[in-house]
């Protein structure tokens, strides 16, 4: 361990200084601005975002070789900062969904919030020691919670926050214990040795009892079956956004650390916890798919579909091959595009016509084509579409199982894609196809989101067609595992 | 190097369909200028790339090769041989004149034709491509917006329940497949997509065996083989008139095309293990869909049912694995693309103006729409392989094929031949003479200066390759070759 300051140690945690400094900027300047004024935060909170991407990308990219900073807190590595890109992405996009969105939008706190659930994110995502761990969880989580139930006079809102905040506080503590047994045996906080100090001695029942334990905390921020049912209650309840926020950013995150704590810690137990996985995997997806099928409100649906690609991902997780992670990290990046801009499309919808019953949107592609065309987009990437991202990530995911010979799970996964494929087909057929009699209203979109919308739009379709440069990143992301 | 004009062809629609939808939406009149300006283009170029084609020298032409995904070995690498070219030609013939059909659709045209050229994107893409995974890719681009395009402008009875069958066949075919191509590229241990080098895997028989019926029949669904057929005349009916053009002109080929060029060429000694089974299975396709076709009371239905028997000789000649059989598929599908994309305009354009498809209440359509009625006959010369016409040119070496392979087989199969012209032969003594009905004739009249165009463009190309065989069976000679070589010489 190292106790020296360097700059490899600034460049680690670059992207942390920067939430940090944007965060405090949001603090200070929401002091200053009058009350209809307060969107201009999120214009701040946006081009902040982005311009910590742009900078971590230009001199915050770590080396070929990963390095334990900070005496052994963090790893930085290629793994951890492609997460934190993909968290940072997602929130930017957020801000710029959120901004516009009265008693949401227009309060500071909600920047400041959405900005610390980021850091936490960005430091759970490159965390090397259990205690550092945790506390990222904890910072992470914590934000999660009162964003969910921000909307503090809707009743929906508040149910779900709380909702969330026990189901989250439950199986935090459960992994805690999972964490705290780890240490018991190992003697040792540092995830990268752990495993060696497990193998000299001892049966392997303990330990696959902390696993299980850790793995209840991390299926329950992925939303896995059966740790999946506070998905739907709190996505349909909390604010647009932030359901958007938290399907794909935090969902992200607890990939990051599920992927890393159980290469890094539990490598000897790995056919234990594939075959487990895969179970889980199947059922994820299946139920998650199944249960989409009957949803009438969007919101529920799209927290159902989030449940099946859960499982999608999951399988990149149960071959564990350099492969499968990559597919299974460019699957979240896609998918992150895709459901927020689904999520995008529901914030401007709830918020024109107030509802999120899926039988409201007849008519959508009259009133609004733009609109209807990118909900088109979004849906057919999340079903598995080319020439948009969604395909890609399938494919890398269904080619990592088959090469692992899971040919079964392959299969089960690309039928599991056709049942997608019909509930998102059913969307968009009321979308393009039923008439209400406000067809002739139009749908006014606000600037910010007709810029954010072309932006994910681009996005998902350069991840689908151009996808080399994004593939060779999350490969190396990938390889740094190992 | 050469100019990159299949790229050129498999870019056009769909960037003229970006344009198109970054356009307001109520210049109608601007949206089908610049359609048909793109689908000029695609037709001019796809005539270009097929006479451009040198027999002589044969194998694959016009190549171009880029690098897509280096760390798997996925190109963007397209190029033609003797069995796409045609093909080309046909989603060109067919997109242009599936453009001058839908010139009276007033619902949404600019996302109309927009889907329509994402579409066509994919099918010239599948047919020119040499890269198993873009194959895969353009193959899934041709199919969803079919969904769309029925499921918005279809005939309004079926069209939610038709569009979403059809998708979900076609889906679960595809992935099916896909699993499939997967297995043998981590099997043939190349790290490449590249389907040149895949040919000579050197994949063992049991390898081949194993995956031929998922690859094969995974495909051969959207080529409307038997028992997977069922979407395809229900689709036909639902689809509003370009659409059932692509459909049942190009998209079936797309599937049959694709069987051959990932099932068969890939694993030939799996097609020579399954090849008898899938024969059983055409025969079903050729005979009993002439049949259900002959009893259908619904126009469209009929040809719905006909392009089922006819794709199903395509799979047929294929299946017989010798030279004749496939030169004669090979020809069909591009006969057959024309005659049943001229079939629907006709029915389109008759139903446009009567509203109804029911056998029964038409007739004397001929004093009205005396071009259509004649290339209604011209097509359905071709359905019944008369000599002169381009149908005979394409059957005649399927059922010589047949005859040397599995002559019991050809024998019922020619049956086929004899229900499909009493069917033909009825509506056209139906629909086209007799009396026209009272309630239709103060209001019919003939149809618009570009559906002519469209009609007689498809209708002279019928009988053109019908006189004048030489244009096209040396080409698709080449392209048998090749695929004979894979097969060992068989």
């Amino acid at each position: 361990m190292t106790g020296n300051f360097d700059y490899v140690m600034v460049q680690s945690i670059l992207p942390v200084i920067g939430l940090l400094i944007l965060g405090i900027l949001i603090m200070v300047v929401d002091l200053f601005i009058p009350d209809e004024q307060k969107k201009v935060l999120g214009w701040i909170s946006g081009v902040g975002l982005i311009t910590i991407i742009i900078t971590s990308v230009l001199i915050g990219r770590p080396g070929p070789e990963p390095e334990m900073v900070w005496g052994g807190m963090l790893r930085f590595d290629w793994y951890g900062f492609v997460f934190q890109m993909i968290f940072l992405v997602g929130a930017a996009i957020t801000s710029m969904v959120a901004m516009d969105i009265q008693e949401l939008g227009k309060r500071g706190e909600f920047y400041l919030l959405l900005l610390a659930a980021t850091l936490g994110m960005s430091l759970m995502a490159a965390s090397a020691n259990l205690i550092m761990l945790y506390v990222a969880i904890e910072t992470t989580s914590i934000p999660l919670y009162v964003l969910a139930g921000f909307l503090v006079l809707d009743k929906k809102s508040t149910e779900s926050g709380f909702k969330y905040f026990l189901f989250g506080a439950m199986t935090s503590t459960i992994m805690l214990y999972g964490f705290s047994l780890l240490y018991g045996f190992a003697g040792t906080t540092d995830i990268y040795t752990i495993a060696e100090k497990l193998i000299s001695d001892g049966s392997p029942i303990p330990l696959i009892g902390a696993m299980l334990l850790i793995l209840v905390g991390f299926g329950f921020k992925i939303s896995v079956v059966p740790l999946h049912f506070w998905a739907p209650d709190v996505y349909e309840g909390s604010p647009s956004p932030v359901a958007g926020f938290l399907s794909t950013a935090s969902k992200a995150a607890g990939f990051a650390v599920l992927i890393r704590v159980l290469m890094a810690v539990f490598p000897a137990n790995q056919d234990l916890w594939s075959a487990l996985l895969a179970t889980l995997a199947v059922a994820t997806m299946t139920l998650g798919n199944l249960l989409a099928l009957t949803q009438k409100n969007i919101k529920r649906m799209l927290a159902y579909s989030s449940i099946a690609h859960a499982g999608y991902i999951l399988i990149g997780v149960v071959v564990a091959t350099e492969r499968g992670f990559s597919g299974s990290i460019y699957y979240l990046l896609v998918y992150l595009f895709s459901n927020l801009a689904a999520f995008a499309v529901v914030t401007i919808i709830g918020k024109t016509i107030g509802s999120d019953e899926i039988a409201d949107y007849a008519g959508l592609s009259r009133r609004s084509p733009g609109l209807a065309l990118v909900l088109l987009v979004s849906l057919l990437s999340l079903a598995g579409m080319p020439p948009l991202g969604g395909f890609i990530g399938k494919f890398l995911v269904f080619a990592a199982a088959v090469e692992a010979n899971y040919i079964w799970l392959a299969v089960i996964g690309v039928l599991n894609s056709i049942i997608g494929l019909y509930y998102y087909l059913i969307v968009l057929k009321v979308v393009y196809l039923y008439r209400s009699e406000n067809d002739d209203k139009h749908i006014v979109i606000p600037g910010p989101y007709s810029l954010t919308l072309g932006i994910i739009t681009f996005g998902i379709i350069l991840l689908g067609t151009f996808f080399a440069p994004w593939i060779n990143w999350v490969m190396k992301a990938a390889s740094s595992l190992f | 190097m050469q100019f990159p004009v299949l790229s050129l062809i498999i870019f056009t629609p769909i960037i003229t369909a970006l344009l198109l939808l970054l356009l307001p939406e109520n210049k109608k009149t601007e949206v089908r200028v610049i359609s048909l300006a793109a689908a000029t283009v695609a037709l001019l170029s796809s005539i270009w790339v097929y006479f451009s084609y040198d027999i002589n020298q044969a194998g694959y032409q016009l190549i171009e090769k880029y690098s897509w995904l280096p760390a798997m070995g996925i190109s963007y690498h397209v190029g033609i041989d003797g069995m796409s070219a045609p093909l080309i030609l046909l989603t060109g013939i067919v997109m242009f004149t599936g453009v001058l059909i839908s010139w009276g659709v007033d619902d949404r045209p600019r996302e109309f034709f927009a889907f329509l050229f994402i579409l066509a994107t994919g099918v010239f893409g599948v047919f020119a491509s040499l890269d198993l995974f873009m194959l895969f890719f353009f193959y899934e681009i041709a199919v969803f917006p079919m969904y769309l395009l029925i499921a918005i402008w279809g005939w309004k009875v079926t069209r939610e329940y038709a569009a979403m069958k059809l998708t979900l066949y076609l889906f679960i075919g595809s992935v099916i497949a896909l699993v499939g191509a997967l297995a043998m590229y981590f099997t043939s241990g190349l790290g490449t997509f590249n389907m040149l080098e895949l040919e000579n895997a050197g994949f063992s028989t049991a390898f081949q065996k194993l995956w031929f019926p998922f690859v094969f029949m995974g495909f051969a669904v959207l080529g409307g083989i038997f028992p997977f057929h069922n979407w395809s005349p229900d689709g036909h009916v639902a689809a509003p008139t370009a659409v059932s053009m692509f459909h049942a002109g190009v998209l079936m080929k797309l599937g049959a095309f694709a069987a051959l060029r990932v099932g068969i060429m890939l694993l030939p000694e799996g097609a020579k293990f399954w090849m008898p089974y899938v024969i059983l299975l055409t025969l079903v396709n050729v005979v009993y869909g002439a049949y259900i076709a002959s009893v259908q009371t619904d126009f469209k239905y009929v040809i719905g049912f006909s392009s089922v028997s006819h794709m199903g000789l395509v799979v047929m000649g294929f299946a017989t694995l010798n030279n004749n059989g496939m030169l004669g598929a090979g020809v069909q599908m591009f006969s057959h693309g024309v005659m049943t994309a001229l079939f629907f305009a006709v029915v389109g354009m008759i139903y446009d103006q009567t509203h109804t498809r029911e056998i029964a209440k038409l007739g004397g359509m001929r004093k009205v729409m005396p071009l259509v009625t004649l290339a209604f006959i011209i097509g359905g010369l071709v359905s019944m392989g008369m000599p002169l016409f381009s149908g005979f040119i394409a059957e005649f070496p399927i059922f010589m094929g047949l005859w040397t392979s599995y002559p019991w087989v050809a024998i019922v199969a020619a049956i086929s031949i004899v229900i499909t012209a009493s069917y033909i032969i009825r509506i056209i003594g139906r629909v086209f003479f007799g009396e026209l009905p009272q309630e239709f004739s103060d209001h019919l009249h003939d149809v618009s200066i570009l559906d002519k165009i469209a009609i007689g463009f498809m209708s002279f190309i019928l009988i053109l390759l019908g006189v004048y065989p030489q244009i096209m069976v040396p080409l698709v000679q080449t392209g048998v070759n090749n695929v004979l070589r894979l097969l060992g010489g068989a």
